[in-house]
């Protein structure tokens, strides 16, 4: 723990700009926690006589054509944000997990069906797949999760599966193999524990693209809806405004949504090159 | 040249169950709405009569198999179902709209491969320069953007501050008349026509769209080049190449680029696949009048079977690309039927 802990201190000292997404990072979680509280103004508030006003020191992102405080807005959206792209990454991390092992640990025709079932799901352009989903399921948030899950489980399943398939014969799963324990114990105790590193590696470069998606379905009027602070939502109302100059309603939500995004992929290739040092770049 | 063809072959036979697959999650997604379908077909305006009209089309009073080869008999006969929102079949709907999507997806991808790939190129050539970091910058900056982003901020800046683009509102301007049909492309019917004023105007609609797709799609592309000529050139036959003394042209041009060619080529698929999904985000913010506008006005309005017919005509596409892509990879991979 403590050589890793070294290693860690090592490649953030190396590169500062993934200790920069890790502060960013922890800005995050604590907007998406603290939100609520911290936003100056209510973000649901409306006020017609103090409608698309341009940046102030009262309001830092200016004010919609509803007279929100944009700034509040962006802090509030992030509990949203984060919170759908986290279910459906959870969601697809778990499910894809379990497929995945199963498939490497047992070959044969489970393998087989969960190799299919991933190459279906990837041989549709994914985000016209999760707009099917959505539409068939009914357009709601969860629906929104469960859809931006189902784009995402392949990726989990293949990762999962070769990683297992490596280590099906590693000496540690005979051993515990000899000392009678079942599959199922197996693949629990000795074979998921170690297939770990390379699946949160995969969880973090796969987060920016699941807030993305989610941002984009909402962007085309999908699962979130108004009056929610979402930034996807958000930046699609401000998209009316950008061709008569008002650019704060716009820029701040998709300046923020891009941030988080940038900050979980630099984070991930922090993270590849904590776990994986021979695939630094 | 025999094994090459039969390799085309074995791989148009392996598209087969990429399609059945597609076909089968089409058909669940129909029937997956909660509820009763012919109700969501129907729409919304239906009384009980028209239902059951709708619901014996559909085969709905019959067996899932039964209704499975209905699905299949009609998909095959062209038959994607009328669209509510406009009362025509789909297939019409979205056939009348695809010319203008694949003329922007296209385009940007052009626009994509010809600024990544010599980005990619120079990086690997020059590794730890200006152009490397420049690149790395752009890769990692590139996959962050949400598009509908990119879009928005370049109206902004070359519509609204500038003043050089026309209004992002469709594919030509209203003073202006689509030119004759002929391939669906403006930019090439006007250019077939022989008319440059119109030439110019659809060329201005379609180039801040283009290259919101280009800047999307630009990132994965200079990634891929710039490792795989990294990798090309640490190969052997490139040291043995510049040992004997070859002009370092020859040695980039034809030893190391056309081995790097062939990784780029199968990214391709992929980013085509995510430049079919950033397409719509695209269309909506430029008011574009293609297939994916048409998707969103109808999964706004609950329009199953033209959503259901866009999904499914997407994913086939998809899977057309990269057979085509997987063709042209196996008729210039220079590995491939030299043993034969």
């Amino acid at each position: 723990m403590l050589r890793f802990a070294k290693h860690a201190r090592y490649v953030l000292s190396e590169n500062p700009v993934t200790a920069g997404a890790f502060l960013f990072f922890t800005l995050l979680i604590l907007l998406a926690v603290f939100g609520p509280w911290i936003a100056p103004h209510d973000p649901l508030a409306t006020n017609a006589s103090n409608a698309l006003q341009a940046p102030t020191w009262a309001h830092p992102f200016g004010t919609d054509h509803l007279g929100r405080d944009v700034f509040s807005r962006v802090i509030v959206a992030t509990r949203l944000d984060l919170g759908i792209a986290v279910s459906a990454v959870a969601l697809s991390f778990v499910i894809g997990s379990a497929l995945g092992c199963s498939a490497g640990f047992w070959g044969g025709w489970t393998d087989r069906i969960v190799g299919r079932v991933s190459d279906t799901i990837m041989a549709f352009p994914l985000f016209v797949l999760a707009m099917g989903v959505v539409a068939a399921l009914g357009n709601s948030v969860e629906n929104i999760i469960y859809a931006t899950a189902v784009i995402n489980l392949p990726f989990y399943a293949r990762v999962a599966r070769n990683e297992t398939s490596l280590r099906r014969e590693a000496g540690f799963v005979l051993a515990a193999r000899i000392s009678g324990g079942s599959d199922a114990r197996i693949l629990a105790t000795q074979v998921f524990p170690n297939i770990l590193p390379p699946m949160m590696v995969q969880i973090s470069l796969n987060m920016g693209w699941a807030i993305l998606n989610a941002a984009g379905l909402s962007f085309i009027g999908l699962g979130v809806r108004p009056p929610a602070a979402e930034w996807g939502i958000m930046v699609a109302e401000g998209a009316t405004y950008i061709v008569s100059g008002e650019w704060w309603l716009a820029l701040f939500p998709g300046a923020a949504l891009m941030l988080a995004v940038f900050c979980f992929n630099l984070m991930g290739d922090g993270l590849r090159d904590l776990v994986d040092p021979s695939r630094r770049t | 040249m025999r094994t090459k063809l039969a390799q085309v072959g074995r791989r148009l036979l392996q598209a087969v169950p990429s399609v059945i697959g597609i076909i089968v999650i089409s058909f669940a997604l129909t029937r997956a709405l909660p509820g009763d379908p012919a109700v969501y077909f129907a729409g919304a305006m239906a009384d009980e009569k028209s239902i059951a009209e709708v619901r014996v089309a559909l085969g709905l009073d019959r067996s899932w198999i039964e209704q499975f080869f209905i699905y299949v008999g009609n998909l095959f006969s062209g038959n994607l179902g009328v669209s509510l929102n406009t009362g025509r079949p789909v297939l019409t709907e979205l056939m009348t709209r695809l010319p203008a999507s694949l003329e922007l997806t296209f385009t940007g991808l052009g626009i994509a491969i010809l600024i990544a790939v010599p980005l990619g190129v120079l990086a690997a050539v020059r590794p730890g320069s200006w152009i490397d970091h420049m690149c790395r910058v752009l890769v990692t900056a590139g996959v962050s953007l949400p598009t509908f982003f990119t879009g928005l901020f370049l109206i902004y800046l070359f519509y609204y501050l500038l003043g050089l683009a026309p209004s992002p509102l469709g594919r030509l301007d209203i003073l202006f008349f689509p030119p004759e049909h002929v391939t669906g492309f403006y930019t090439l019917d006007s250019l077939i026509a022989g008319d440059g004023e119109t030439f110019v105007a659809a060329l201005k609609q379609i180039v801040l769209p283009a290259l919101t797709l280009g800047l999307f799609a630009l990132a994965p592309i200079a990634r891929m080049t710039r490792a795989a000529m990294l990798n090309a050139l640490a190969s052997d036959f490139v040291r043995t190449a510049r040992a004997n003394g070859l002009s370092s042209a020859t040695v980039l041009g034809t030893y190391a680029f056309r081995n790097a060619a062939l990784p780029v080529l199968t990214t391709l698929g992929m980013v085509f696949s995510f430049l079919l999904g950033a397409n719509v985000l695209v269309e909506k913010v430029f008011s574009w009048p293609g297939i994916g506008s048409f998707a969103i006005e109808a999964l706004i309005a609950s329009d199953y079977a033209a959503v259901q017919g866009f999904v499914l005509s997407m994913a086939l596409l998809f899977v057309l690309v990269n057979l085509a892509i997987d063709t042209l990879l196996t008729l210039i991979d220079p590995r491939i039927g030299l043993d034969g």
